[in-house]
């Protein structure tokens, strides 16, 4: 694969995510196996070393993200990736670059929980990726992709992202998005020279201009301190908010009824839209692409325009919290919800949809009631 | 004129809050003296534990960082893996090391990750107040052993010596213990370090000193039984030297790779 090939190629989205990582400057990969995210840690194998950059397996999901703390304390680019439970174990490293200031990329391409769960496609970790994930007051930047070419873009965006911001930034797949195969137009590599120069933060260098030595540490034992740190970290998610607020809006302007729903679901919901739109129903879908921040302003705008919301997610009911939070109770707001690893079909989303707009659905093929 | 002696550069000259005749202190200094003598003040990283070490990065005048407990191995090698001609200093204490963060150090010795580890073991928790630790000796009272520790019937197991368990690793390069307890050690002690650190920075493999060290407070005793208590039990335990030197081996070899420069 040639550096800046325009052409559009066959990849999984966990493939598109990690090519997208490299040619983002990612320096340094840490990662433990761990199905549905397979795809990406072999291919940062295939690539990173013979680069001359890292690629360690490590020992486990918990050394891995702390390999990652070290290379973003060092100023690196860098990333870890994993699936549901390795995601858990990796909240420790999060909690700690977050209460750093450390920005670095990790992917969750989520499967059915709770537990060991299942290695099917779920999006049961909205509430963790969202509300932080581990201890303390603070928040990611979570990003959510519904094709392979999204997988490349927010990959290759995130990076940026995280070092504007200096916070972690989560892509957020399942086992859907990271496991099929789509064409995909890579973006071009950066070069490492290029990326944002982190020399006023990062430890290592020192020699090069006879600066202060300094300390990267989320400990403050002083609580007036800390808080204020902490205060100041959360009027920066504000901030971020305002700029960095994603989402996509599909035949919303003339619908009765707004479909919310990301990832997986977002891509069943779309056929649904469609459907209905043929039986002449004012069916919209709108798809929050950034999970944090939420765009939740926005979802308010179509409330008060009359609208009412069916939310379609691979969890219970965790998106749809979110979602009445975000219209403050000014319309009504269904759910199909799955979970364990179950994906809803577009049958099944037609028949909630027309269901709630008054219509008896037509006897639907495996659909459930 | 040369300078004989002296505050080393890389400490910072502050009062330290480690207790009286607590071994930290004098760690500290050896390090830093050898840093200094190095010249590598300037490209250093220091990676400081959980445990009464969480306030290295108050004395060490170079760049640290702090991770979470026991991870100190595994954000050592991803600062080293990305600034490989720095000098990284991997500090931890006995529940950091041999506790908490055990998968951590032995596969990065395993790895032969080439930052060096300083393993400050006093045979006790000292930042959380006394409680057993991998390394308290068979008998040694805890606030979590209160009657002793005691491996069979209450089930406590039995101290760890580190450096023999990980010195079957082909990617452990130079291994030696040493202790605080008395000015020959303490030259022993920085003789290991210094030794460690120059073969860091030749590229050989994964390095580690553990250094006995007193905890009066969480002992229960002055500074000076705390000395005796150290050479009466912990040594005969714990037994100093060099346990595995292959540094001149690797050297011939030519395996050894000395770093290039940032990533």
């Amino acid at each position: 694969m040639s550096g800046n090939s325009p052409e559009k190629i066959l990849m999984k989205g966990n493939e598109a995510i990690a090519e997208a990582a490299i040619r983002a400057g990612c320096t340094a990969y840490f990662g433990y196996p761990i199905t549905p995210q397979n795809e990406l840690i072999a291919w940062m194998a295939d690539k990173l070393t013979d680069m001359g950059r890292v690629f360690i397996q490590a020992e486990s999901e918990v050394a891995a993200v702390n390999m990652v703390y070290g290379a973003a304390a060092a100023g690196k680019r860098a990333m870890t990736s994993s699936s549901s439970p390795g995601i858990s174990l990796k909240q420790e490293g999060i909690s700690y670059a977050a209460g750093a200031d450390l920005p670095f990329v990790y992917v969750n391409i989520v499967r059915g929980g709770p537990g060991l769960g299942s290695i099917a496609p779920a999006q049961s970790d909205f509430n963790q990726s969202v509300k932080g994930g581990g201890h303390g007051d603070y928040r990611v930047i979570v990003l959510a992709p519904s094709s392979v070419q999204e997988c490349a873009d927010l990959t290759y965006l995130a990076f940026d992202l995280a070092d504007k911001w200096r916070m972690p930034v989560l892509i957020l797949g399942d086992g859907v998005i990271g496991t099929m195969m789509e064409g995909v137009t890579l973006p071009p590599m950066r070069d490492l020279a290029s990326l944002p120069d982190k020399s006023g933060w990062a430890v290592g260098g020192l020699y090069k201009t006879g600066r202060a030595a300094r300390h990267i540490t989320s400990l403050d034992l002083v609580p007036a301190e800390l808080e204020k740190k902490i205060f100041n970290r959360f009027d920066r998610y504000k901030k971020m908010a305002d700029e960095e607020t994603r989402f996509e809006e599909i035949q919303c302007a003339d619908a009765d009824l707004v479909i919310v729903a990301y990832g997986t679901s977002a891509r069943v919901s779309l056929g649904a839209v469609e459907e209905a739109r043929k039986a002449g129903l004012k069916v919209g879908l709108f798809r929050p692409i950034s999970l944090f921040p939420f765009p939740a302003d926005e979802l308010d705008r179509l409330a008060k325009a009359g609208k009412r919301f069916l939310v379609v997610e691979m969890s219970m009911g965790q998106m749809a919290d979110e979602v009445r939070l975000s219209i403050h109770d000014r319309a009504p707001v269904d759910l199909v919800a799955h979970a364990g690893g179950v994906v809803p079909t577009e049958e099944e989303v037609f028949a909630a949809a027309q269901k709630i707009l008054g219509i008896e659905p037509a006897k639907v093929q495996g659909g459930k009631k | 004129m040369k300078r004989i002696a002296g505050h080393p550069e890389s400490l910072v000259p502050v009062q330290s809050k480690y207790c009286g005749g607590c071994g930290h202190g004098i760690i500290h200094r050896l390090i830093c003296e050898i840093i200094d003598e190095m010249g590598l003040r300037a490209k250093t990283v220091i990676t400081n534990p959980v445990g009464c070490a969480i306030w290295a990065d108050l004395y060490f005048d170079t760049d640290t960082v702090q991770p979470p407990h026991g991870r100190t191995p595994a954000a050592a090698t991803g600062i080293k893996r990305v600034l490989p001609d720095h000098l990284v200093i991997c500090y931890q204490g006995d529940g950091d090391l041999a506790a908490i963060g055990t998968a951590e150090m032995i596969h990065a010795a395993n790895r032969g990750e080439k930052f060096t580890t300083i393993f400050v073991n006093n045979a006790i928790y000292g930042m959380t107040g006394g409680q057993m630790a991998p390394t308290t000796l068979v008998g040694q009272k805890a606030t979590t052993a209160p009657r002793g520790r005691d491996p069979v019937e209450a089930g406590m197991g039995y101290p760890i010596r580190v450096l023999e368990m990980i010195s079957t690793l082909e990617g452990t390069r130079y291994l030696a213990r040493g202790a605080v307890n008395n000015p020959g050690n303490v030259r022993k002690v920085k003789g290991y370090i210094r030794k460690a650190l120059e073969a860091q920075m030749a590229g050989v493999g994964f390095t580690m000193v553990e250094i006995l060290s007193q905890c009066p407070t969480n002992w229960g005793m002055d500074p000076i039984k705390s000395v005796e208590w150290l050479e009466n039990n912990m040594i005969p335990f714990y037994k100093l030297g060099e346990v595995k030197d292959e540094i001149e081996a690797v050297k011939a070899s030519g395996t050894a790779t000395v770093a290039g420069g940032e990533k």
